[in-house]
């Protein structure tokens, strides 16, 4: 029989070929999660584009069906961001994987949202760099990236995705072709780019990105520095900060994590140390040597019993591999984990960190502490067993009460990973009901009909009043999924 | 923050964020139009509009509502004045990595320095206002006070609106709070001041030393009818050993005159000065790219302006001679000509110039279009600050 979805999935293969518009259920399968496996939804029709055109014609479709759709590059996020409409269509961009230009001289990259982060970085060496660095970086497009405003271990000196995002080419959820930004950096208008970047897939898809590169450092010094507690460790941060130094990096690692992460990169750190403190001074050679003394002297200072120096670039991908491999490596000290992304100001290091042991002590589990302390984004990670009775439930509410400690503290819910589906529930204990109606003034700007991955950011679903015009039935009301409010 | 000839007929000076929207709202509900001022000293910028029913002025919400030195953050209301605020973080060895020309009496507000996206040569090594600016509180036309962002440096939750607001120009909404990030103030500088003749040479010099991988706070190129200058501004305790290093490259591109200068203030208050005009004088921002520079300084060259450039951003200031009003357009004219594509934003000038041609210049139409979506659902009535914006937003 031809349904209307039927019609659609005619109209898909024809925009995108046949080979690339999977309907099967195993194929399906695949997509029905992201990074963040606890939440599952099964799409009707995953679609794999390869051309702007092409995510143009499927949005269009789309758009005149009245169906959602959820953009996907890697899948590597952690937020369920890219977790899929049930019975919607995904639109993954793993096809679209051109870098399209390389200009040293202007210092700009473009390329299709499918490739990853570390392949512009690639492109571009060794002269030059890509600062944002999430630690999925090997896999993570640079679609996700700009959807996410992913962050990474080097944002304290260099800032976000969006402070390097100059240019996108993005498909509106209506199928218009537009251009945001442009090769100019201080262009007039409104900054349209920033508030896209960020926006979590909710307004538009990016079918072509320009992002700023910028020259490596001529000296990049790293090292680590073992205190007895996080605490220590946390004082020698607001040291180093105090002292006016912006290092590249500065990432801290407790007891637990440097254990499971040692157990992945055999790095020889001490385990009994109760904090390692990995921190990256980059720079010009002469600024480099003068802060690297400073940097040894606060260390020890502020209690740091052993502190060593990558002696060349091996060492250095060492320390880094502990440092990236904790989220991976904690799977081998525990069943399961679920991860937080909270942000706290700097200087309440201490205190939060506390709070998380009473929290832990409390509810008898295991959290893991692995941070970028610089930016005080913390990544505590709640370690369960999934096959214990309630024992996931009680996870959950540890982590829900670290979420809302930080917030309390003057921090975010979300430093990095994103709001998705799984903290949009803890929206509103940071923003209130005014806040949120202008977010969703931005979002009804450029998607009236709420087709672009709805369900996420916001804590309920809400429709866009008509400016200005006559009632009709929304798409999703209609489907029951939504109601006016 | 358009100029209007006559006084508006009511002056509001709110002194919270719920008092400038309860004020938003009443005039929004009758339909009458908002003007919004700071220090009024950016308000010849943008159309020339006829003049507003309200006068809303920031200037009464001046609290430094919070200078978190440990944390190198601050939530300023929007009618603090940069230069106070500065003074207050530099106080403690801080700064934010913004600096603009204050304008006369200094009376330049962070509101409207984020409102009209203005910036100084720290924009070389500190990215630009929109990127600092880590939180928003705004009032809205429909009555209501909205944050977005918040106080923490890193921070994904909820759309970006503080850069949606940066540069608005006050027509989505009154800035009335924002939560900046913080630098610490380099101890000592320096600066490689690098003299040339020629636009060309001194845009390939100042591309020289932007691929490389030394760190300047600012990398600026001054010049006005064959008197230029390459300068790259260093900081910290090896700041003058940094500006050594800059000397060689700059010799080697073709400037051997290149000399060090420690105590260098002076020079750059020059540079900032230069993006202004005084008296009806006029000046047009180039929102350029490095790749285009040379052709900017050719263009200023050739209209015997003085050019005030960010080397490695490709922004560009034009202060023109002085002139009569038909002899300055003809100028801009020429200008846009000369450094097409990039757009040429009319900042400082007469009503007169303002009003013969578009000080914007055309963005796309599908850009535009989308611009207007947001404008409607921001400021359905068109209340704040009608008609002085791109496309006459």
């Amino acid at each position: 029989m031809q349904t209307p979805m039927n019609d659609l999935i005619d109209e898909l293969r024809a925009a995108c070929g046949a080979q690339h518009v999977l309907t099967e259920h195993d194929d399906l399968r695949t997509y029905e999660s992201d990074g963040l496996l606890q939440y599952v939804a099964m799409p009707r029709v995953v679609v794999l584009p390869g051309s702007a055109t092409a995510v143009a014609e499927t949005v269009r479709a789309c758009h005149r069906a009245g169906v959602p759709w959820v953009a996907r590059g890697a899948g590597s996020g952690l937020s369920g961001g890219a977790l899929p409409v049930v019975d919607g269509v995904v639109i993954a961009l793993t096809r679209m994987r051109r870098i399209l230009e390389v200009d040293l001289v202007d210092g700009r990259v473009v390329c299709e949202p499918g490739v990853t982060n570390l392949a512009i970085s690639q492109a571009v060496g060794p002269t030059h760099f890509y600062p944002p660095d999430p630690s999925s970086q090997i896999v993570c497009s640079i679609g996700g990236n700009v959807a996410e405003n992913s962050g990474g271990a080097h944002c304290f000196k260099y800032g976000f995705t969006t402070n390097y995002v100059i240019a996108l080419e993005i498909v509106l959820p209506d199928g218009q072709l537009v251009t945001l930004g442009g090769d100019e950096l201080d262009r007039p208008g409104y900054d349209l780019l920033g508030a896209f970047v960020g926006s979590e897939g909710t307004l538009g898809i990016a079918t072509k990105i320009t992002v700023r590169v910028v020259p490596t450092p001529e000296s990049v010094r790293t090292l680590v520095a073992f205190f007895d507690s996080t605490g220590r460790a946390g004082d020698a941060v607001s040291a180093i900060v105090s002292a006016g130094m912006v290092p590249g990096a500065i990432e801290m690692m407790d007891q637990l994590t440097i254990g499971a992460s040692e157990q992945a990169a055999h790095a020889g750190w001490p385990l009994d140390a109760g904090a390692a403190l990995l921190v990256e001074l980059d720079g010009s050679l002469a600024e480099c040597e003068a802060q690297l003394q400073d940097l040894r002297r606060i260390c020890h200072e502020t209690g740091a019993h052993e502190i060593r120096e990558a002696r060349d670039d091996a060492e250095r991908a060492i320390f880094w591999k502990m440092r990236k491999a904790a989220f991976p490596a904690m799977g081998r000290v525990s069943p399961h984990y679920y991860v937080q992304d909270s942000v706290i100001p700097r200087t309440r290091l201490t205190e939060v960190l506390e709070r998380i042991d009473e929290l832990a002590r409390e509810y008898g589990l295991r959290v893991g502490n692995v941070f970028h302390a610089g930016d005080g984004n913390l990544h505590p990670l709640v370690c369960y067993d999934g096959n214990a009775p309630g024992e996931a439930e009680r996870a959950e509410e540890l982590a829900g009460k670290i979420v809302i400690a930080c917030v309390e503290l003057g921090g975010s819910i979300t430093g990095e990973h994103g709001i998705g589906v799984d903290k949009k529930r803890y929206m509103p204990t940071m923003f209130g009901e005014d806040d949120l109606a202008a977010f969703q003034k931005l979002r009804c700007a450029f998607d009236p009909d709420g087709l672009a991955n709805p369900g996420k950011v916001m804590p309920t679903p809400r429709l866009c009043g008509e400016v200005p015009g006559p009632y009709r039935e929304h798409p999703l009301e209609k489907a029951g999924l939504a109601e006016r409010m | 923050m358009s100029s209007s000839r006559q006084a508006s007929r009511e002056r509001v000076k709110p002194t919270s964020p719920q008092e400038t929207a309860e004020a938003l709202q009443a005039a929004a509900a009758d339909g009458r139009s908002v003007r919004v001022i700071g220090g009024t000293t950016k308000s010849g910028w943008g159309n020339v509009v006829p003049r507003a029913d309200v006068e809303l002025s920031t200037t009464g919400m001046t609290k430094i509502v919070e200078h978190n030195v440990g944390d190198l953050t601050a939530v300023l209301q929007a009618g603090v004045s940069l230069a106070r605020a500065q003074e207050t973080f530099a106080a403690a060895g801080q700064m934010l990595s913004v600096d603009p020309p204050y304008g006369a009496k200094k009376a330049a507000t962070i509101g409207g320095t984020v409102a009209t996206a203005d910036s100084g040569p720290y924009r070389h090594r500190f990215h630009a206002l929109r990127d600092l600016v880590i939180g928003v509180t705004i009032a809205l036309p429909d009555g209501s006070v909205a944050r977005a962002g918040g106080k923490v440096i890193k921070n994904v939750a909820g759309y970006d609106l503080a850069k949606l607001m940066t540069g608005a120009f006050g027509t989505l909404g009154v800035i009335c709070q924002v939560s900046v990030r913080l630098h610490p103030r380099p101890g000592l500088t320096a600066t490689a001041h690098a003299p040339g003749e020629d636009p060309a040479t001194l845009a390939a010099a100042a591309a020289a030393l932007a691929v490389r991988p030394l760190e300047p706070l600012a990398l600026d190129v001054d010049y006005k009818r064959g008197n230029g200058a390459v300068l790259a501004r260093f900081g910290g305790v090896t700041a003058a050993q940094q500006a050594a290093g800059a000397l060689e490259i700059l010799r080697a591109a073709g400037l051997p005159d290149a000399t060090l200068v420690e105590d260098d203030e002076p020079l750059w208050r020059r540079q900032r000065k230069g993006q202004r005009a005084a008296g009806g004088g006029t000046v047009i921002r180039i929102a350029g790219t490095p790749r285009r520079l040379a052709a900017a300084l050719q263009a200023a060259d050739a209209l015997g302006a003085r050019a005030v450039a960010r080397g490695a951003i490709g922004t560009v200031w034009i202060k023109l001679p002085a002139a009569d009003s038909a002899e300055q357009i003809a100028a801009i004219e020429e200008l846009r000509a000369r450094v097409a594509p990039s757009p040429a934003t009319v900042l400082d000038a007469p009503d007169s110039v303002r009003e013969a041609l578009d000080p914007w210049g055309a963005p796309g139409p599908a850009t535009i279009a989308l611009m207007r979506r947001v404008k409607e659902r921001f400021d359905p009535g068109a209340t704040c600050n009608p008609g002085i914006f791109m496309d006459g937003i």
